[in-house]
């Protein structure tokens, strides 16, 4: 029957919402009187050109019927699609329009590893050159979850590895990688081009120093806040000889020290380098040196900014200003390791360029820092990490929110906050809510659990609440603090276009989660822990969770016999409980469910303290 | 603020979380326990007061101890990513870096490493008169009474019985309410001793409460009536 054609099987919407009732085959595939040359042909040969995804990609018809310059042009428009979204879109107008856009997709986006296997992938889309991976949910990186969940590389790369021997750029986030897998990648894709690792492990500087031995193509090589064991290998001397493609080199992440001198050179006979993060055992003079140079950079890490400890102190000290005055083109400045403040001035002639300042790493202080931010006129992302101690304190501890209400007076075009403090105020949240029209990210993490507004006393709904009234753009959002069901309530009815929400330590009852899983329209990515939801809430959401991408509920009050009605009741999504406790006791309860769609299943990898139900 | 239980009129003691008061108990008079929940890192407040530890005046202790704790071990809380932390803990500041919550994980891979950075653990089961299932807690996690109180009531807060509430279980350890839970049809936590004897939580100093006991019960307040001249009697025999 045409309707069990591979084509349906294969189909893979991202946007899931009903089930698709409707079977019927395409209209080129009934067997309908043949009223031209093309449907003939095609009813002969029902399976031979129309499942292009099982053969080779290729027609096999000798004569261009008009399907198919129908399909030559559709490619040749499909093309120039560069938006997923629109991808996605297109790929729902019609079986014809599916399979085209399948062959011109080049850059794939995975949200979730385990939505789908690498087979899935390869089967349907054949001329990938670029691939998004995303592993671990976010909660991971605060211990929330063993080490060896899973979210392996290894399947990926190698599947990969006969399907797409053109493949160019890998970027992963929270994936685990291992050397291996590097190995395989450096070997397998002889273009290519970009590798980045946000937030991954499993690998070290010997994994590295083959990527950058055998990509000889290598345009992008960044490392990005993830772990990387020192395996005592001078990676950076592993580059070719030659001049490389290098645009940029970001290691600020790896935690060994590095061949300078073999750094130097790399730099110096790569003209293409824009950007360049090092890491915290790269000193000052060291620094100084690469920037005279390299003045055409864009976007710079700095290492540590100190002295090497027992350098000779004697020698003329260089002008670090002068080498900073040189680079004309940077706009994006980060490092500051193990920050020698005495020096910072050195980065004024820079600041008036500057649209992007990472002082997060850095041991500053308010008074370090104003003289530079009161210069950098175009900044328009800032990240600094600040000292309790050396900020604005009343008898009772530091007044973070008038620090929150003097952003919010300062910055009216301010789109994205994270913001850390002790206590907070409604006052404050609210003034932020009614300057700043334009946010669409508030992530406000009130350290104290369960603080209260600490004037009034009261819960910290109303500011919350003003939040997601005044802040129409607002996607993702964060919540702390004192919250009733009151707050949920608030979000669930106007959050309309918020797609990742977290929740810790908040809430009274089931109806807080309900408020959010029966309103927030486009939620994707739900993260809650330590909060009193129970079954009865889990319940309200099963008319969505397919159309999300996961669900995270830890140390909730979930049972196992209610997530198994879920699991039963809803046969494509993956329902993971980690780390239960084994005690007989206590069989029934919950203590971290994890949930996400899959096409294909629960995954084999899985350890043994996952129970997938 | 509350008003401090009467101990020749009820004939019960009990062990303030860091309290010294008079009387025969000798609980150690360790002021440092009751601020120590309150402690940031940066701030002075609490260390003046620790410094005149000896006659401390309990109703200021009171009020530090009845505010939501600054200052709990959680697993993965603040969320802030391990990796950025190690970073900040292996600079060498001139001022100690203070993020409230930073564990000091000196160097120790903070992605793998737990809550209990390195020390024993202490989990005890805890279980609910009528609760379907039970918990499990690590007593490490949490350095006073007051700690653990605000735990136990999040963890069985969906779950009511009765007059009981989500905020309820807070007060356990305030004296003028111990009296009406005893009395009336509200919950009291109870845990197993070493010695296999049912004891009132609350009733030893914190330390030597988390290393002698076995297993937490929260109980209906009228089964807990008979737990509390025990108790004392424990008590009296220990000083």
């Amino acid at each position: 029957k045409a309707n069990q054609s591979p084509l349906y099987m294969t189909q893979d919407r991202t946007e899931m919402s009903e089930d698709d009732d409707d079977q019927s085959p395409p209209s080129d595939l009934r067997s309908e009187p043949p009223c031209s040359s093309s449907s003939s042909a095609v009813d002969s040969t029902p399976n031979k050109s129309r499942n292009c995804i099982s053969s080779s990609g290729t027609m096999t018809a000798s004569q261009p019927f008009p399907d198919h310059v129908l399909e030559n042009v559709l490619e040749n428009v499909l093309q120039f699609l560069d938006s997923r979204c629109d991808r996605n879109s297109a790929s729902l107008v019609c079986k014809s329009w599916w399979k085209v856009e399948a062959l011109t997709r080049s850059e794939v986006f995975i949200g979730n590893c385990y939505a789908l296997s690498p087979a899935r992938l390869t089967q349907r889309f054949k001329r990938v050159r670029s691939l998004v991976l995303k592993g671990k949910p976010r909660f991971a990186d605060f211990n929330l979850m063993p080490p060896d969940w899973g979210a392996n590389f290894a399947p990926w790369v190698s599947t990969m590895a006969k399907a797409y021997p053109w493949l160019e750029k890998v970027d992963l986030k929270r994936m685990f990688v291992t050397d291996d897998d590097l190995a395989l990648l450096a070997e397998s894709f002889p273009g290519f081009k970009e590798l980045i690792l946000v937030c991954c492990e499993g690998f070290g500087t010997s994994g590295i120093a083959l990527v950058a031995n055998k990509c000889r193509k290598l345009k992008v090589l960044d490392l990005i806040e993830s772990e990387v064991t020192d395996d005592e290998i001078d990676w950076i001397s592993c580059f070719p000889e030659d001049v490389t493609s290098l645009e940029s080199l970001a290691f600020d992440c790896v935690e060994a020290p590095i061949n300078f001198k073999a750094l130097e050179g790399l730099v110096g006979r790569s003209p293409f380098l824009r950007k360049l993060r090092l890491n915290r055992f790269v000193s000052l003079e060291e620094l100084h040196r690469l920037l005279l140079g390299a003045p055409q950079l864009t976007c710079l890490g700095t290492g540590s900014f100190s002295h090497d400890n027992g350098a000779h102190q004697s020698e003329p000290e260089p002008d670090y200003a002068a080498a900073f005055r040189a680079c004309k083109s940077v706009v994006c400045l980060s490092g500051f390791r193990e920050l020698m403040p005495e020096y910072l001035p050195a980065i004024f002639p820079v600041c008036a360029n500057l649209t992007s300042l990472n002082f997060s790493y850095a041991n500053i202080s308010p008074d370090m820092f104003k003289p530079i931010i009161h210069n950098c006129h175009k900044l328009q992302v800032f990240w600094v990490c600040i000292l309790l101690d050396l900020c604005l304190h009343d008898s009772e501890g530091p007044v973070s929110e008038l620090g929150l209400q003097a952003i919010s007076e300062g910055c009216r075009n301010l789109e994205s906050i994270l913001y850390f403090c002790q206590r907070m105020t409604n006052a404050a949240v609210i003034a932020m809510s009614e300057n700043c029209p334009e946010l669409t990210v508030f992530r406000l993490c009130i350290m104290g659990r369960h603080r209260p507004d600490h004037v009034t006393g009261k819960p910290m709904d109303e500011g919350f609440g003003a939040i997601v009234k005044n802040c129409k753009k607002l996607t993702r959002l964060a919540v702390s603090g004192l919250l009733t069901d009151q707050a949920f309530r608030y979000m669930g009815e106007y959050g309309k276009l918020i797609r990742t929400l977290s929740v810790a330590f908040a809430g009274d009852s089931d109806m807080a989660l309900r408020h959010v899983l029966e309103g927030c329209p486009r939620l994707q990515k739900l993260e809650i822990r330590d909060s009193p939801f129970g079954d009865v809430a889990l319940r309200c959401g099963m008319h969505r969770y397919y159309n999300m991408r996961f669900v995270w509920m830890s140390a909730c009050s979930l049972s196992k016999s209610c997530c198994k009605d879920v699991a039963r009741a809803m046969q494509n999504l993956v329902v993971e409980v980690i780390g239960s406790d084994d005690d007989d006791d206590n069989r029934d309860y919950v203590e971290t469910l994890y949930m996400y769609r899959s096409l294909d299943g629960p995954r084999k990898d899985a350890p043994k303290f996952v129970t997938i139900l | 603020a509350k008003k401090m239980i009467n101990f020749e009129a009820t004939e019960l003691r009990l062990g303030l979380p860091g309290g010294s008061h008079g009387g025969d108990m000798a609980v150690k008079n360790n002021g440092k326990r009751g601020f120590s929940e309150t402690i940031d890192l940066k701030l002075n407040l609490s260390s003046t007061a620790m410094d005149s530890a000896s006659e401390v005046d309990l109703e200021n202790m009171k009020e530090k101890v009845v505010k939501p704790p600054a200052k709990t071990q959680v697993v993965g809380w603040p969320p802030v990513r391990s990796f950025r932390k190690n970073v900040m803990s292996s600079q060498k500041p001139s001022t100690e870096v203070a993020t409230e919550g930073t564990e000091k994980t000196s160097g120790s891979s903070g992605a793998t490493s737990s809550a209990s950075a390195g020390a024993a653990v202490a989990y005890v089961k805890v279980s609910m008169d009528g609760a379907p299932y039970l918990r499990k807690i690590d007593l490490k996690l949490y350095k006073t009474y007051h700690d653990l109180s605000d735990a136990l009531s999040k963890l069985f807060s969906s779950f009511t019985i009765g007059n009981y509430g989500p905020q309820g279980m807070k007060d356990f350890m305030n004296e003028s309410k111990l009296i009406d839970l005893l009395n009336g049809s509200d919950y009291v936590p109870t845990y197993e001793d070493k010695d296999g004897d049912w004891m009132l939580v609350g009733d030893v100093p914190w330390e030597m409460f988390v290393d002698s006991c076995k297993r937490i019960r929260i109980m209906k307040g009228s089964e807990a009536i008979g737990l509390a001249p025990r108790a004392l009697e424990k008590c009296k025999n220990r000083s």
